[in-house]
């Protein structure tokens, strides 16, 4: 099955039943299934005039208590930003797929990880983060979205599904999870569903008293902080022995892990960290691969975003090697693992 | 003793923050004593702007969600798809709904949204402290309008309503205005009128009133009234603009 399909099938099993979205290259499959699906469940399907629009949209249906996504590639989520800061700010549950391109600007619709530091610094104004998952296998797609919807709710805050044109348009095999039944999920007691029976109540971001401002915003920060300590994935490969391990999340480490078998047939001790969650990063599992390694790769398809992060964690203690392609080229394994072995170990290691 | 005046269950007993003068606390009571009248409190839902009136959901006694500047229609899109059988309305001002949110406004009434829009028309920007409005008239003096807009320059205000009337999903637009007992029984009914059609389903409803702002006007109470009787009705006129309800001929008056 097409990558941006079992992101949306996953979403629906998951118990969504709203999208509201605008179309642009690469995933305009996904939209396009759900047009054709929602409906099949009872859901609404909406194309909307724009992607601040739809975001829009995906905050009303939230404050009315629905599991409800939006998907759109770079380009778009910068424009959708607006409301992903208000979700936050909001405290409202939603799922925003990015299937980024190359960038700047309008850039190309090639598979790229341009939007890296975006994503994980919450993108829009304002002190808030998104939970941002990095699936790199059809079944990630699928699983991930799918708990995507459980950590949207549980936590009261957006989360993003950090893909490219890559995972969106590459067909895998997937097991999918049951079909949720949408009356059985979790009851939402803040949404906005009419004052019946109860005292009426409002959503608002709008805090005019710094003091209650300040007070919000420690909120939120406890709240995060209670994400980074529950919440880290990751995926460790052949790091036990290594001598090098690449570092790498979503195309580029399925790129970085053939290389990594191919380094290994060389007799070359390389292994890969892939964090699945790239906020929380998973800084202190990569930390604990520290202690036993020292030379880290950071490859990504940009030109150096989550190296920085990498830097962070390992706190000038090991080096930090990176190799980026930036616009939208997808170097194949041979080239990583080329570099890897010419210009790294000959030069570096020995 | 029979009382016969009263505050509407729907409002809160809270002292409004709005300026002496201002419409909004006639429009806020006249929202809220209709929804309390047709007896939809408990399915009403309203989306205040962002603007002078960012603070109605301290006020109304219904659930509310705030929306981003310019946003209201989209938001109350995604509300009512959730709640197809609530009342959803949004509260908006004239930046906000003809300027900022133009595109999202304009495609809910193309889309036959049912929800209601309550377009509070006052020519200027009022929280910003009195900046030029999509729907400032020709001449009129603002912070940035100094020497009063012109046309070609400045742009022209902006008949909003008539351009939404003439999208096929728009089921009643109608402009009054709260400047004098009449202009408030009209207004009133209006707004009772766009809700009910939206109850029935019959697509977008807008009501456009045109509020006095004493205070960016810098007149007094009395002759912000005077003002908008006599010039701001001269480019946004009072009426039905369009009603599908009505027999054949009235339907679309543009």
């Amino acid at each position: 099955m097409r990558g941006s399909h079992i992101v949306a099938e996953a979403a629906l099993r998951a118990g969504c039943r709203y999208y509201f979205g605008y179309p642009i290259t690469p995933q305009n499959e996904l939209p396009e299934y759900m047009s054709r699906r929602l409906p099949e469940v009872g859901g609404v399907f909406v194309q909307a005039e724009s992607e601040i629009a739809s975001i829009n949209m995906v905050i009303g249906a939230s404050m009315a208590g629905a599991r409800v996504m939006t998907s759109s590639s770079s380009p778009g989520i910068s424009l959708k930003q607006e409301g992903i800061s208000y979700l936050g700010g909001l405290e409202l549950p939603a799922v925003i797929v990015n299937m980024m391109r190359g960038g700047p600007g309008l850039g190309n619709i090639a598979p790229s990880q341009s939007d890296y530091f975006q994503a994980t610094r919450g993108g829009g104004h304002g002190d808030y983060r998104t939970i941002v998952l990095a699936p790199a296998s059809g079944q990630e797609l699928c699983d991930l979205t799918y708990k995507a919807f459980d950590l949207a709710d549980h936590y009261r805050t957006p989360v993003l599904i950090l893909a490219d044109g890559m995972m969106g348009q590459m067909m895998e095999p997937v097991r999918f999870p049951v079909l949720r039944d949408v009356g059985k999920l979790p009851r939402k007691p803040w949404a906005i569903t009419g004052a019946k029976g109860r005292k009426s109540h409002f959503i608002r971001s709008l805090i005019l008293d710094p003091g209650q401002m300040e007070e919000h915003n420690w909120k939120l920060m406890r709240k995060y902080e209670q994400i980074a300590d529950a919440e880290v994935r990751f995926e460790s490969f052949k790091t036990d022995d290594a001598d090098l391990v690449i570092v790498a999340f979503g195309t580029a480490a399925r790129i970085a892990k053939a290389a990594v078998k191919r380094a290994r047939n060389e007799g070359l001790k390389v292994g890969l960290f892939r964090p699945i969650t790239l906020w929380p990063f998973p800084k202190k599992p990569l930390q604990e691969v520290a202690k036993r390694v020292k030379h880290f790769f950071v490859f990504e398809l940009n030109a150096g975003q989550m190296v920085e992060d990498v830097q962070l964690a390992l706190s000038g203690q090991s080096d930090v090697f990176f190799y980026g392609r930036p616009g939208g080229v997808v170097p194949n394994p041979a080239e990583i693992s080329r570099i890897v072995s010419r210009q790294f170990f000959q030069k570096e290691i020995g | 003793m029979k009382k016969v005046f009263g505050r509407p269950k729907t409002l809160k007993p809270v002292p409004y923050h709005y300026c002496p003068g201002c419409g909004h606390s006639l429009l806020h009571r006249i929202v809220a004593e209709v929804i309390e009248e047709m007896g939809v409190e408990e399915i009403a839902i309203g989306v205040p702007p962002a603007g002078c009136a960012v603070l109605a959901y301290n006020y109304f006694d219904v659930d509310m969600g705030e929306a981003a500047h310019g946003r209201g229609a989209a938001l109350a899109t995604g509300v009512k798809r959730v709640l197809p059988d609530h009342l959803v309305f949004t509260y908006q001002g004239d930046g906000d709904i003809a300027a900022i949110g133009t595109a999202e406004t304009v495609h809910a009434a193309n889309r036959g949204e049912r929800i209601t829009c309550i377009f509070v028309n006052n020519a200027v920007y009022g929280m910003t402290g009195g900046q030029m409005a999509p729907t400032t008239i020709l001449g009129q003096t603002t912070t940035t309008s100094p020497g009063g807009r012109v046309g070609n320059r400045d742009g022209f205000p902006l008949n909003l309503s008539e351009m939404l009337a003439v999208t096929r999903g728009s089921a009643y637009i109608e402009r009054t205005s709260v400047t004098s007992p009449a202009g408030i029984r009209a207004t009133k009914k209006a707004v009772r009128k766009a809700f009910e059609i939206q109850l029935k389903g019959l697509g977008f409803t807008l009501v456009e009133v045109l509020s006095p702002c004493p205070t960016n006007l810098k007149m007094s109470p009395i002759e912000a009234c005077r003002w908008v009787d006599t010039e701001m009705v001269n480019y946004f006129p009072l009426g039905v603009i369009k009603d599908v309800t009505a027999p054949e001929e009235g339907k679309n008056a543009h």
